[in-house]
C-alpha cells in the first residue's frame, strides 16, 4: 500500500491533536516536547500507524523523534 | 469532566456501555472459583463476557449457561494464558463474536506449586511466575491497546493477601502476587489519562479448589475466623469494573477477612 505525505500528515495531526495540543500548532517543526506530546502519546501514534498503515514503530524508534517532521518522515518511508 | 463521564452503565444485549463506550469483558481462568463467579458478575451488570479456560471445557460451557439462563451473554474461549499467541487470539475471538472492543479485563487465571524457597524446583518457580504474572502483563499489554484507543477500560488483576504479607511455603506465588500488585500500580499510573483504570483484588483464604488443600490452621489466623466465598471476590471485581469506580485507579483492594489488615 502507497500513501502519500500529505496522508500521513493529516492522520499524524489529526491523532496528535486528540491528546490535547490544538491542530494549528501541530507544524512540521514543532517538537513533541514543545506539543507536550510524551511517551504514552507516542506510543498510541504508533499503535494508530500501525493499524492504518501496517508500518511496526518500536520504541527505540519512537525514541529518535524530536519533532512532527521526524514521525511524518519515517511513516512515509516505511510505508512506500 | 468530558461528557462520557457522566453517562450511565446500561445492560444491552451486545455488551455493556462502560463511560459511553460499548464493549465487552474478558475474565480468565472463569471455568470455576473466583473466575467463574466474576464472570457471572459481570454479566448480570450486562458484559458480554468472555469465559477463558484453559482444560475445564463442560466446567466453562457450565459457566456460560449460567449466565444464559440469567438473560446475559457470554462465550467459552480456550486458551492457555502462559502461550504469547493466546492474548491475540482470545481478543479476536471475542471481537468478532461480540463486535465490540474488549473494555474490561480481569486477570483471574492462577496457579500455585508450593514448596519452601531452599528445596523449591525451577520448573515450580517458573510455572507460577509464568502463569500469576507473566501472563497477566501480556494480556493487560493487548487489552491496553483497544483501551487506551477507547478512552475507557477496566482492568482488575486477581492478587492474593499473599502478596502483601508473607506466606511460608508460597514464595513463588507471593513473589508473582506481589509482583503484579506492583504491575498493577505502575500500569494504573502510566494509563489513568486514557481513563482506563487498573486494580487489583487480594483474596485471603477463599473456599476454592486451589485453597481446598490448605492446612486449617490457617482458618484460625483469619479476623472474620470463616473464609471467604468467590461470590464475595467477584462483587469486588464487579465494582472495580463499573463505572461508579471510575476514580479508583492503581488500588488493592484486600477481600480477606481482615488477614491482611
Amino acid at each position: 500500500m502507497s500513501v502519500t505525505t500529505e496522508q500521513v500528515e493529516s492522520r499524524v495531526v489529526e491523532t496528535l491533536a486528540s491528546f490535547g495540543p490544538d491542530a494549528s500548532q501541530i507544524t512540521r517543526s514543532a517538537t513533541f516536547e514543545e506539543l507536550d506530546i510524551d511517551s504514552l502519546d507516542l506510543v498510541e501514534l504508533a499503535q494508530v500507524v500501525e493499524e492504518d498503515y501496517g508500518v511496526v514503530l518500536k520504541g527505540e524508534d519512537m525514541k529518535e523523534l524530536k519533532t512532527v517532521g521526524d514521525a511524518i518522515d519515517m511513516i512515509v518511508e516505511r510505508a512506500g | 469532566m468530558p461528557e462520557t463521564e457522566t453517562e450511565t452503565v446500561s445492560a444491552r444485549a451486545g455488551g455493556a456501555r462502560a463511560r459511553g463506550r460499548t464493549g465487552c469483558a474478558l475474565v480468565t481462568g472463569a471455568s470455576r472459583g473466583i473466575g467463574a463467579a466474576v464472570a457471572r458478575a459481570l454479566a448480570r451488570d450486562g458484559w458480554a463476557v468472555g469465559v477463558n479456560y484453559r482444560s475445564g471445557a463442560d466446567a466453562a460451557a457450565g459457566v456460560v449457561s449460567a449466565i444464559e439462563d440469567e438473560g446475559g451473554r457470554a462465550l467459552a474461549v480456550a486458551g492457555d494464558v502462559v502461550d504469547p499467541a493466546t492474548p491475540d487470539r482470545l481478543f479476536a475471538t471475542l471481537e468478532a463474536e461480540f463486535e465490540h472492543p474488549v473494555l474490561a479485563l480481569v486477570n483471574n487465571a492462577g496457579v500455585s506449586d508450593d514448596d519452601l524457597t531452599p528445596s523449591m524446583s525451577d520448573a515450580a518457580w517458573d510455572a507460577v511466575i509464568d502463569t500469576d504474572l507473566s501472563a497477566a502483563f501480556r494480556m493487560m499489554r493487548r487489552a491496553l491497546r483497544p483501551m487506551m484507543r477507547a478512552r475507557c477500560g477496566r482492568i482488575v488483576n486477581v492478587a492474593s493477601v499473599v502478596g502483601l504479607r508473607a506466606n511460608p511455603g508460597q514464595p513463588n506465588y507471593a513473589a508473582a502476587k506481589a509482583g503484579l500488585i506492583a504491575l498493577t500500580k505502575n500500569t494504573a499510573v502510566e494509563v489513568a489519562r486514557r481513563g482506563v483504570t487498573v486494580n487489583a483484588v487480594a483474596p485471603g483464604l477463599i473456599e476454592t479448589d486451589m485453597t481446598a488443600q490448605l492446612d486449617g490452621d490457617l482458618l484460625a489466623r483469619v479476623p472474620a475466623r470463616r473464609a471467604g466465598t468467590p461470590e464475595e471476590v467477584a462483587a469486588c471485581v464487579r465494582f472495580l469494573v463499573s463505572e461508579e469506580a471510575g476514580y479508583v485507579t492503581g488500588s488493592v483492594l484486600s477481600v480477606d477477612g481482615g488477614l491482611a489488615a
